[in-house]
């Protein structure tokens, strides 16, 4: 026996490089295409035609930015990006506090219902929403508020779960020292720990706009009409029918948004845990994403 | 006051949203489905569990049972979902097996590649595929100078040529493609703690690597195994917009397209609310499976 072979008892291990590598293109491979396509000097989205920016910018008519609905889905989608996350970041932060910390009555049920979300098919929850919408809170009605909510909803509990591996991380000791330092309790949460938490709340609200910016089912079931449409709700109805390669121009913008918020967000988190011990960034923020399809 | 009880202060806000937005929005499918409808065939929900009115549930039963109107798509559903569950787990094991012991200084890259498909707004996945498959697309001209399109026609698996034209098939793999990723990645979690010595224990107690595979690894990677398949059965069963991007027929429907055409498209909503408690009733096993792995691996990392 070789030493090779001592050392890994399995051999090179040929075939499952080759089934991981062939995955790994057969995953990303069309992604990369249909990226290509919204560069197309021509018409067609499904054969190489030279290189071009028309389909961004150039064609007045049919362009990302030529063509009215093609832009106001992009500026919707940012819009409720931002909303959902300035409104789930600081609700999931004190909900994951809240949770992480209160032995009660009603304490346990809560932890269930605060990871709910991350297990319901989201088709059951966007029926739920549009119904409890067009009924009981029908003066709320469907629209860009309806869609913020169930985006909101959705992911909170992300926020929840990213919050509290942080806290689990950062452990109890240095407010516990501040505390018996003198400090008053909300100076203690001011000053220790929303620092200390810096790198889950940076987390957070980059991801929430990711999973905003990526959701379908809540987005159309709360839709309104014309003016409520989201780029994946405008790529899904023009997806086997409108021929142009400005779809694909659309949903390259959207997803190099998506990437270049996880991007920032593993930076910042980087950043902010610089020198500490522990996992990597990158797989804590990524698996973490459960939800599927959104 | 009790300083353990101050922090449940904190998890109201939060609770209450949840509370309005998630358990009430739930119970209005479950008011809708036991409700009635107006003359214009719009819900009226009955939020008092004693007006309850069991009409719409008993037709919707009686319609997903042997010989009712939806059995085909149940059928259906159940026989795409665990086709695509299988395909799953044949390609998913092998490449978080590799990714996770073997992929040496590739490790890093290939987590991140990974990762990668998580985040690509899974609208745009299956976009892709539909510039690939199209009847010009190089996806259908690679199939066919590969043959594969003869041999699946062949084996009855492809009605003619065309991959969009309502075929099951393109449903089923465009299911996997789009799921896959959620079963790899806890997988790989779960592969990645298997402690590296109890493996060279095995060895080095004389199990040849066949076995050490099938009586060492594979049973600890079973929760892994388990998780992974949840985490995409669930999505799958409630998915309606890959069967419309990649096929569209009624001739492959599934029970999320059932669904979606009760609630957005025709009159007859609590009947599609009616639908929606079935599934989740039948789904709600599967959910508090997850949970409960969800949170016994927040508790290990806590302990």
């Amino acid at each position: 026996m070789s030493s090779a072979s001592l050392r890994n008892p399995w051999g090179k291990p040929r075939f499952l490089a080759g089934v991981t590598w062939v995955y790994i293109i057969w995953s990303l491979l069309p992604v990369l295409l249909a990226i290509r396509f919204a560069f197309n000097d021509g018409r067609s989205r499904t054969t190489l035609q030279g290189w071009s920016t028309r389909w961004f910018f150039g064609d007045s008519a049919f362009s990302v930015f030529g063509d009215p609905t093609l832009q106001d889905a992009l500026t919707h989608s940012l819009l409720l990006a931002g909303l959902a996350m300035l409104i789930a970041t600081p609700l999931g932060i004190l909900l994951a506090i809240g949770l992480q910390r209160w032995r009660g009555r009603g304490s346990g049920p809560s932890n269930v219902i605060a990871l709910l979300p991350l297990v319901t098919p989201e088709l059951v929850f966007a029926v739920g929403l549009f119904l409890l919408f067009t009924t009981a809170l029908a003066t709320i009605g469907l629209g860009t508020t309806a869609q913020v909510i169930g985006h909101v909803t959705f992911s909170m509990s992300f926020v929840v779960v990213i919050v509290r591996g942080r806290l689990i991380t950062v452990g109890p000791d240095v407010e516990e020292a501040a505390a018996d330092l003198g400090a008053p309790p909300l100076a203690v949460i001011w000053r220790i720990l929303l620092p200390l938490l810096a790198p889950a709340i940076a987390a957070s609200l980059l991801i929430v706009f990711a999973l905003s910016i990526d959701d379908f089912v809540v987005s159309q079931y709360l839709a309104s009409g014309a003016d409520t449409t989201t780029v994946p709700m405008r790529i899904y109805a023009q997806a086997r029918a409108a021929p142009t390669p400005a779809l694909n121009a659309l949903a390259t913008l959207m997803l190099l948004i998506t990437l270049m918020a996880l991007g920032l967000a593993y930076l910042v988190f980087k950043f902010f845990t610089r020198g500490e011990k522990g996992g990597s960034a990158i797989e804590q923020i990524a698996s973490i994403d459960s939800g599927g399809g959104r | 006051m009790d300083r353990r009880r101050i922090w449940g202060f904190f998890a109201a806000p939060g609770m209450v949203w949840l509370g309005v937005f998630f358990v009430v929005a739930f119970y209005a499918v479950v008011s809708v489905g036991l409700g009635n409808v107006n003359t214009l065939y719009q819900p009226i929900p009955h939020w008092n569990p004693l007006d309850w009115n069991v009409g719409y549930l008993v037709q919707a039963v009686e319609s997903v049972i042997p010989g009712g109107q939806n059995w085909a798509v149940v059928v259906r559903t159940v026989l795409y979902l665990g086709v695509a569950i299988v395909l799953s787990l044949l390609i998913g094991y092998p490449v978080a097996y590799y990714a996770s012991r073997h992929a040496g200084r590739w490790r890093g890259l290939v987590v991140i590649l990974l990762i990668l498909p998580f985040w690509i707004s899974y609208i745009m996945r299956m976009f892709a595929w539909t510039n690939l498959l199209a009847p010009d697309g190089y996806g259908s001209k690679l199939l066919s100078a590969l043959s594969i399109d003869t041999l699946f026609s062949s084996l009855g698996l492809l009605d003619g040529t065309d991959w969009l034209g309502g075929q099951g098939i393109t449903v089923i793999l465009a299911l996997v493609y789009g799921y896959v990723p959620f079963f790899i990645l806890p997988l790989f979690a779960s592969l990645d703690r298997i402690d590296q010595r109890v493996i060279e224990a095995a060895r080095d107690l004389g199990a040849p690597p066949p076995s050490s595979f099938w009586r060492v690894i594979l049973p600890m990677s079973k929760p892994g195994i388990l998780a992974g398949l949840v985490l995409v059965a669930l999505p799958m069963a409630g998915d309606y917009y890959t069967q419309t991007l990649m096929s569209g027929s009624p001739s492959t429907s599934m029970f999320g397209n059932v669904i979606n055409d009760y609630i957005q498209g025709g009159p007859d909503k609590s009947l599609g609310a009616s639908m929606t408690i079935i599934l989740s009733a039948v789904l709600l096993v599967f959910m508090l499976y997850y949970l409960r792995t969800l949170r016994r691996e927040q508790g290990e990392v806590a302990a």
